[in-house]
């Protein structure tokens, strides 16, 4: 298992000034205290949204990579999210999956399928490109870089415990402010 | 506001209209699940219209994420879908476009409203909430009846990208396509 600061260190240090990475729930918390910057998407809203803003923006934007920070439970609720995905196809879209099996902002609980279902497979099915899972660290970090410059969309499976616990400012990520700072680090590097 | 007609038989809007309207606004991508509504009429002449990006989308509620986050590179879209979409949708609608008072744009047909109803008058249960609903959630809609209702469509989305107010308008009768590349 891998723990999800040590994979979001791994990330942070790939990451290139013009990225855009959509983050939820407790990977948007530790990612942004691991990395702040305005071109991270923090309202996403509704739960399971997370691959479809992300898809909207690489429509909009489709020379920038996109990286997506989602869950399992959040994922779950918007698998359909894949088949479209896959068919609009963006080039730059790495769609990695912290995989935990529970619901870990709601309280722990189980998601429904955990430890069978395959998100990978999943994907694959859909339509993705290419779809791994990882569950060590060593071997996540070795895979990346080829994983970000590969044909999209892509997906990374990681199957994580927690680590470090940084806290849930829930206030940011539905602000005005947060949206309004990316708006404008969005068009400012548009130029 | 609610769509008003008046009793009889009402001439539908044209479809031609609406996506002429749809383009002087400046809408380049649609988000759509189909709806029986406005199949025929618009989204099979905007599927081959390539002035257009269709995005087909699986869930309604995609698309509202889909259309908040294309306006942050000042992309203009409209989610065209059903009702029965827009009733699934409603807490991405409620957060996305609402809470965070993004321009989520939306042409919703209003499957089994009959000619001739109100929207408000409408005999179908599923019809007739719309308005309230909408209103309770204080989204801005607009009626599309007829051709005297299409004008409004560009203001009222150019008014929601300078303001960021979401926007839906509520299709009453299936737009009628005449042209030949439908």
């Amino acid at each position: 298992m891998i723990r999800r600061d040590f994979a979001l260190s791994a990330l942070r240090g790939l990451i290139k000034p013009r990225d855009l990475v959509v983050a939820v729930y407790q990977s948007c918390f530790d990612w942004l205290a691991l990395c702040p910057r305005d071109l991270n998407y923090v309202s996403t809203g509704a739960m399971g949204q997370a691959s479809s803003h992300a898809l909207g923006l690489a429509i909009g934007s489709p020379e920038r990579q996109v990286i997506v920070l989602d869950g399992d439970g959040s994922l779950l609720m918007n698998l359909g999210s894949l088949v479209t995905i896959a068919t609009v196809r963006p080039q730059h879209f790495l769609h990695l999956v912290f995989e935990n099996g529970v619901y870990e902002v709601n309280g722990a609980h189980p998601t429904p399928g955990t430890g069978h279902v395959d998100f990978a497979a999943m994907a694959i099915a859909a339509g993705y490109q290419k779809a791994v899972s990882f569950s060590e660290l060593e071997t996540f970090e070795a895979a990346l870089p080829a994983l970000l410059a590969a044909d999209g969309p892509v997906m990374a499976v990681l199957k994580i415990i927690p680590g470090e616990a940084y806290p849930r400012d829930y206030a940011y990520i539905h602000s005005a402010a947060a949206r309004e700072n990316f708006r404008a680090a969005l068009n400012r590097n548009d130029g | 506001m609610s769509a008003s007609v008046e009793p009889g038989h009402p001439e539908p809007p044209d479809g031609e209209a609406i996506i002429a309207q749809l383009k002087e606004a400046g809408v380049g991508v649609i988000v759509s699940v189909p709806d029986i509504v406005t199949s025929d009429g618009l989204l099979w002449p905007i599927s081959k219209d390539p002035d257009f990006q269709l995005i087909r989308v699986c869930k309604e509620d995609e698309g509202v994420s889909i259309c908040a986050a294309l306006s942050y590179s000042d992309t203009r879209a409209v989610l065209l879908m059903q009702q029965t979409g827009l009733m699934d949708s409603l807490n991405a609608i409620r957060a996305i476009a609402m809470d965070y008072h993004q321009p989520v744009c939306m042409m919703v047909g209003l499957q089994g409203k009959a000619p001739g109803e109100t929207v408000l008058g409408s005999a179908s249960y599923g019809v007739r909430i719309i308005p309230p609903i909408l209103d309770a959630m204080s989204l801005t809609h607009v009626g599309i009846e007829n051709n005297t209702d299409t004008p409004h469509i560009a203001p009222a989305i150019n008014s929601a990208y300078e303001t960021g107010d979401a926007l839906c308008f509520l299709i009453g009768q299936s737009p009628i396509w005449t042209g030949e590349s439908a």
